[in-house]
């Protein structure tokens, strides 16, 4: 099957140390929180797209004071009494404690320039933005409330993939949001994904791209398998822009890759030609 | 262990069935049966070591494939090839055929029995143009009501750089979609490895079944111990941790029934092997018989959007 590529070189280099998260990876300008916060977590100087969390991104694209967030009872549970190295139920307790977030997940009721809309948005640094339970059940709830509602639903996301904590059931999370994407069609609401950095394995193969739009933001990573897999699995060589936004671009994948200064507007303006309601 | 969710509700259906003993004759003391035999399954507990024992079975090189339950069970095979766009993917079966005289649409990975067949099959790895041929082929179903099987046995989908290119991830999801659409009976059956997102690609049925040395789950347990234990050899610990096997995918329930294997398991005799697997799906193709199209699909997707466990 693979061929075997004796030229590929083999990652034995030390890795150089950790940079601060405020550094940007791109072009090493460094940046204090609140000049961040300002710059919607872009590099003034390159354009680099640092990770955004939920609550940021809700901010940056709601109208002031729109946001209802529904669902916030929800959490994770152990069907498995899921063990490796610590109980999955000590890292469920630590992501909430460092994110401030019951899941990788936030819905609820938003308008965007005046048009009604229902936001749903992953958070990476909660347990690598996995979808478990709970976030399956959050984005079903949030395709049938838009679709009782008669508005579009609008994803933002950013996930390594299904949650292994969670065995099979997290696996089934993937036909659960196929299904509620289905139905919410069916009601005559669209479906607008905005695909963060990463967008990876279960949540790729999901509802995330079985939007009827689907945007990307630049160099996002978008990828079933993450590259380490390819190399590893096929030897082959990796291209440069391996699963990033432009190669889907390319390869008629997505609709267009927007930068984050022009979110807003732009989902602004498929909400009006999409008719949400005001 | 106090019963699981699932068990109650199993339970419970076969309460409810006991007290309708005229309604439905023989194929509801049928599925009587079948259900107590369900439940008694979820009372074996499997230990660590029966669970790696599934895996080795689940991927054991004399374990029949999808074409050797093709061979045994259907009549008049026709195989369908191609996904009308790009190409042919051979780790993707689909075609035509009669089970118990009545067509239907069987879609399964195939993986290779010789070194040959194996990499053309890419070990039953399927790349996007091969669910594109499955999503061809039961829509093919739809527009001519025949009811569609499908039998999943594959690593997961393949890891690779033109698959990507090609959108995998795409794939997978729009073919989960196509089957959350369609208006024909759809039983899935889990037969070798159910591997993640390249198994549920196929398995967004009516009824989930799995033969009971299968296993079916969202990473590989060599994969989940090299992220989780930053060691691949640990992969028997993760598959004792997320528990691949019929019996606690029947207690979670994500599968509806366990279909019985030979002794030993279903390499040992393959005929003996098919033709349970055949009267499986046979029973369940009946049950769904005669539910109008709208409710299929709603119950199909109601079925999904229930699995799930929080508080």
């Amino acid at each position: 099957m693979a061929k075997i590529d004796v030229s590929v070189e083999t990652d034995d280099q030390p890795s150089p140390p950790p940079s601060h998260p405020n550094t940007c990876p791109t072009c090493h300008s460094h940046y204090r929180d609140d000049e961040l916060e300002r710059s919607l977590w872009v590099c003034e100087q390159c354009g680099h797209h640092f990770p955004m969390r939920a609550r940021a991104r809700i901010a940056s694209l709601a109208d002031p004071g729109s946001f209802t967030e529904e669902a916030t009872e929800l959490h994770s549970e152990d069907p498995l009494d899921f063990f490796d190295l610590r109980p999955y139920t000590e890292r469920l307790a630590e992501a909430e404690m460092k994110t401030g977030l019951a899941d990788a997940m936030v819905i609820g009721r938003a308008a965007l320039e005046q048009r009604q809309c229902e936001l749903a948005v992953m958070d990476f640094a909660f347990m690598g933005g996995s979808m478990g339970s709970v976030v399956g059940e959050k984005f079903s709830r949030a395709c049938d409330s838009a679709a009782e509602a008669g508005m579009p639903v609008v994803a933002v996301t950013s996930s390594g993939g299904a949650r292994m904590q969670e065995g099979t059931l997290a696996l089934m999370q993937l036909p659960k949001t196929v299904a509620a994407v289905e139905d919410l069609h069916d009601a005559g609401q669209a479906l607008l994904c905005v695909m963060a950095h990463p967008t990876t394995g279960g949540v790729l193969a999901s509802f995330a791209t079985l939007g009827d739009v689907l945007l990307a933001e630049p160099n996002a990573l978008m990828s079933f398998a993450g590259p380490r897999v390819v190399q590893e699995i096929t030897r082959e060589k990796l291209p440069d822009d391996f699963g990033r936004a432009e190669q889907n671009l390319r390869y008629g994948h997505i609709d267009a890759i927007v930068s984050r200064p022009e979110l807003r507007p732009t989902l602004a303006r498929l909400l009006r030609l999409f008719d949400a309601p005001q | 262990m106090p019963p699981s969710e699932h068990e109650l509700r199993l339970r419970e259906r076969l309460g409810r069935l006991r007290n309708l003993p005229l309604l439905g004759g023989a194929r509801l003391s049928g599925e009587l049966e079948r259900l107590q035999r369900q439940i008694e399954r979820i009372g074996e507990e499997s230990t660590d070591e029966e669970i790696w024992r599934k895996v080795e079975l689940a991927r054991h090189d004399d374990r029949p494939y999808t074409l050797d339950y093709v061979e045994r069970m259907l009549d008049d095979w026709f195989e369908l090839h191609g996904d009308r766009a790009l190409g042919d993917d051979g780790a993707m079966i689909a075609g035509l055929g009669k089970l118990d005289g009545r067509t239907i649409v069987l879609v399964g990975q195939q993986k290779g029995r010789d070194i040959h067949e194996r990499a053309g099959r890419r070990f039953g790895m399927p790349n996007p143009e091969g669910y594109r041929k499955a999503m061809h082929a039961m829509e093919l179903a739809d527009r001519h009501r025949l009811p569609v099987v499908t039998l999943v046995d594959t690593p997961g989908a393949y890891p690779g750089v033109v698959a990507e290119q090609h959108g995998q991830g795409a794939a997978i999801a729009q073919s989960q979609a196509t089957m959350a659409r369609l208006t024909v009976p759809i039983v899935a059956c889990v037969i070798g490895e159910g591997g993640s997102g390249g198994a549920i690609a196929i398995a967004l049925a009516d009824r989930v079944l799995m033969q009971e040395n299968a296993i079916y789950s969202v990473i590989s347990p060599e994969g989940c111990a090299a992220i989780l234990w930053r060691d691949a050899g640990q992969a028997k610990k993760a598959a004792a941790a997320f528990r691949p096997d019929a019996v606690h995918c029947l207690e979670l329930g994500v599968i509806d029934e366990i279909v019985s294997e030979p002794v030993g398991g279903a390499h040992i005799d393959p005929d003996m092997a098919a033709r349970q697997l055949g009267q499986a799906l046979r029973e369940s193709l009946a049950e769904l018989d005669g539910i109008p199209r709208d409710d299929l699909r709603r119950r199909r997707r109601a079925r999904f959007r229930s699995l799930g466990v929080f508080a």
